[in-house]
C-alpha cells in the first residue's frame, strides 16, 4: 500500500503545478480583494435594488456598522477613517490578478482534463443517495482514508465546481457591472442583473458566500491534517500519514 | 530524474524570459498608444494601466447608457461641499452673469466665455446615471454644451492630448484624455432635470463625464487648459484625485 502510493507520488504529484500556482495566486488576490472590499463597503454600508440608491433612498437593508463618511446616517456618533483611495487601487489590481489567474486555470483545467478527471463527480456519485452518503461522512468529521486523500470526494467536487464555475464568474460579472465604462459597452450585462445597485448588492452576497467557502475549506483542511494538506498544495507531494499532523 | 528537472528548469526559465520581455514590449506599446494613465507609478501602476488600456481600447466610441424620463431619481443626493466663499456668493447674487469659462493652452484661439454665450451654443441633454465611488447613485437629466463644441471653437491643436479642468474650489482640478473630451456625452452642464443646475449639484457649470465615476464630474468649472503632458500640473499625476490617493482614471 505504502509502496504503491509512493510510486504514484513520483509519477504524478497530488496537485499538478498549475493547480498549486493558481491556488496560491487566487488566495493572495482573494485576501487583498476581501480586505479592500470591506474598506470600500464601509464608505456606504447601505444596499439597494434596481438602478439607483443613495442616502435619500430607502435601502433594502443597512449593515449595523459605522461608516467612513459623515453623510451616511449610521446611528454611531463617530466616523471611521477613509481608506477608499488605496483600497480601490488595490481592489482593482488584485481583481486583475484574480481574473488572469482564473483564465490561466480555466485554460489548463480544460486542456489537461483536470475538470473532467478530478472535479466532475463520477456518475455513480451524482445520485442523491451517493451525495447523501458523502455529506453524512463529512458531517461526522471523519478524517479521509489514504485512498480518499488522493482525490476529491463528491461533496468537495460539487463545492469546487460551484466556486469555480458559478461564484467566481458571478462576482467578476457583478463587479464589472458597476463599471460605468464597461456598462457603456455591454449595457445588457447590467440590465439583466436588474441595475447597478442590484449588481452591487449581489456582489456583496457573493463575497459572503466566498468567505463562507473559505472558512469551511480551511476548517476541512485542519480536520484532514493541516500541515500535510497545505504541504501537498505547496510542494505537490503528499507526505506519509505517519508524519501527518 | 535530474534530467527531467533540468529540462523543466530550462523550460521555466524560457517561459519567464518570454513573459518578462512580453511585458516589456506591452509596456512600450501601451506608452506609444497613450494607454498609460498619468498615475501609473509605483505599486498600483500595473493594475491601473491594465484597466485604463483595456477600457480605452474597448470604450473609445461607446455611449453611456441613457435612461427613460420615468427613471429620473426623485431623491438625488449632492455630496456636501466646503463653503464656497464671499466671491462665489457675490457671483451667485448677480445670477452668475459674471461667471467666465477660460480656455487656454494648446489652442489657436484662447479666450473665455460667459454663461450667456455658453447657453447660446447648441444645447444637448442626456439622462444618465451618476455613481459615486462610495457606491451610491442617482439618475438625472443633464443639459449643457458638449465639451467638444468649445474645444472646436477654441481651435484645439493636434498635439493636445488632455483637457485639464479647474474648479472655483481651488483644490479641485482634474483632467481627461481626448477620447473622453471629444466624446458626444461629455457636457459642460448648466441644467438639471429641466431647470438651472442647482449650486449643490455643481451649478452654474459642471463637467459631466458619464462614462466615469462621479468624482470626475467636477463642480464649478472656471477654466479649461489643453496640454500634451500632465507633468506640469500639480504633482504630475493628472488630477487632484491621485494626490488624495484616488485613481486618475475612474471608468473602473
Amino acid at each position: 500500500m505504502n509502496s504503491i502510493s509512493q510510486m504514484t507520488e513520483t509519477l504524478s504529484p497530488r496537485h499538478p503545478a498549475f493547480v498549486r500556482v493558481t491556488h496560491w495566486l487566487t488566495t493572495l488576490s482573494f485576501l487583498a480583494l476581501l480586505i479592500t472590499g470591506v474598506e470600500i463597503l464601509i464608505s456606504h454600508p447601505r444596499f439597494y435594488l434596481g438602478e439607483t440608491g443613495n442616502v435619500n433612498t430607502r435601502p433594502l437593508f443597512t449593515l449595523p456598522i459605522p461608516s467612513s463618511r459623515p453623510a451616511v446616517p449610521t446611528g454611531y456618533g463617530y466616523v471611521l477613517p477613509d481608506q477608499n483611495g488605496w483600497s480601490r487601487y488595490l481592489h482593482f489590481e488584485a481583481a486583475w490578478v484574480s481574473v488572469l489567474t482564473g483564465l490561466l486555470y480555466m485554460a489548463f483545467g480544460f486542456f489537461k482534463g483536470h475538470f473532467r478527471r478530478n472535479l466532475l463527480p463520477a456518475p455513480s456519485d451524482r445520485s442523491p443517495k451517493g451525495l447523501a452518503l458523502a455529506i453524512a461522512r463529512h458531517l461526522r468529521f471523519r478524517r479521509p482514508s489514504e485512498e480518499e486523500a488522493w482525490s476529491y470526494n463528491v461533496v468537495q467536487r460539487f463545492t469546487y465546481l460551484l466556486v469555480i464555475f458559478v461564484l467566481f464568474p458571478m462576482i467578476i460579472w457583478t463587479g464589472l457591472a458597476m463599471s460605468p465604462a464597461i456598462e457603456s459597452v455591454f449595457p445588457t450585462a447590467v440590465i439583466v442583473l436588474g441595475g447597478r445597485q442590484s449588481a452591487r448588492t449581489m456582489h456583496f452576497f457573493l463575497s459572503i458566500f466566498l468567505v463562507l467557502f473559505l472558512l469551511v475549506h480551511v476548517l476541512m483542511v485542519f480536520l484532514a491534517g493541516f500541515r500535510r494538506r497545505v504541504g501537498a498544495m505547496i510542494t505537490g507531494r503528499l507526505a506519509k500519514t505517519t508524519e501527518g499532523a | 530524474m535530474s534530467k527531467i528537472s533540468r529540462r523543466q528548469l530550462i523550460r521555466t526559465g524560457f517561459a519567464a524570459a518570454v513573459g518578462v520581455s512580453g511585458l516589456g514590449v506591452a509596456a512600450k506599446l501601451a506608452a506609444r498608444f497613450g494607454l498609460v494613465p498619468p498615475d501609473a507609478g509605483a505599486l498600483y501602476g500595473a493594475g491601473e494601466t491594465l484597466t485604463y488600456a483595456a477600457q480605452r481600447v474597448l470604450t473609445r466610441h461607446s455611449l453611456a447608457r441613457e435612461f427613460d424620463r420615468s427613471q429620473i431619481s426623485k431623491d438625488p443626493f449632492a455630496n456636501p461641499v466646503d463653503p464656497l466663499g464671499e466671491e462665489f456668493h457675490r457671483l451667485q447674487e448677480g445670477g452668475f452673469a459674471d461667471w467666465r469659462l477660460a480656455v487656454d493652452g494648446l489652442v489657436s484661439r484662447p479666450g473665455s466665455f460667459s454663461l450667456a454665450q455658453l447657453k447660446s451654443f447648441p444645447i444637448r441633454s442626456q439622462t444618465t446615471l451618476i455613481a459615486c465611488e462610495e457606491g451610491w447613485s442617482y439618475i438625472a437629466k443633464w443639459s449643457g454644451v458638449p465639451l467638444s463644441h468649445i474645444l472646436d471653437l477654441a481651435g484645439t491643436l493636434p498635439q493636445a492630448r488632455y483637457v485639464v479642468y479647474r474648479s472655483f474650489q481651488a483644490d479641485w482640478w482634474d483632467s481627461i484624455d481626448m477620447a473622453d473630451a471629444m466624446h458626444p456625452q461629455t457636457l459642460l452642464t448648466m441644467g438639471m432635470n429641466g431647470s438651472e443646475l442647482p449650486v449643490a449639484f455643481g451649478g452654474p457649470l459642471r463637467m459631466r463625464v458619464p462614462r466615469q465615476l462621479g468624482y470626475k464630474s467636477v463642480k464649478y468649472i472656471t477654466r479649461l487648459t489643453l496640454t500634451d503632458s500632465l507633468k506640469r500640473f500639480g504633482k504630475g499625476l493628472g488630477s487632484a484625485a491621485p494626490e488624495g490617493g484616488y485613481a486618475w482614471y475612474a471608468g473602473i
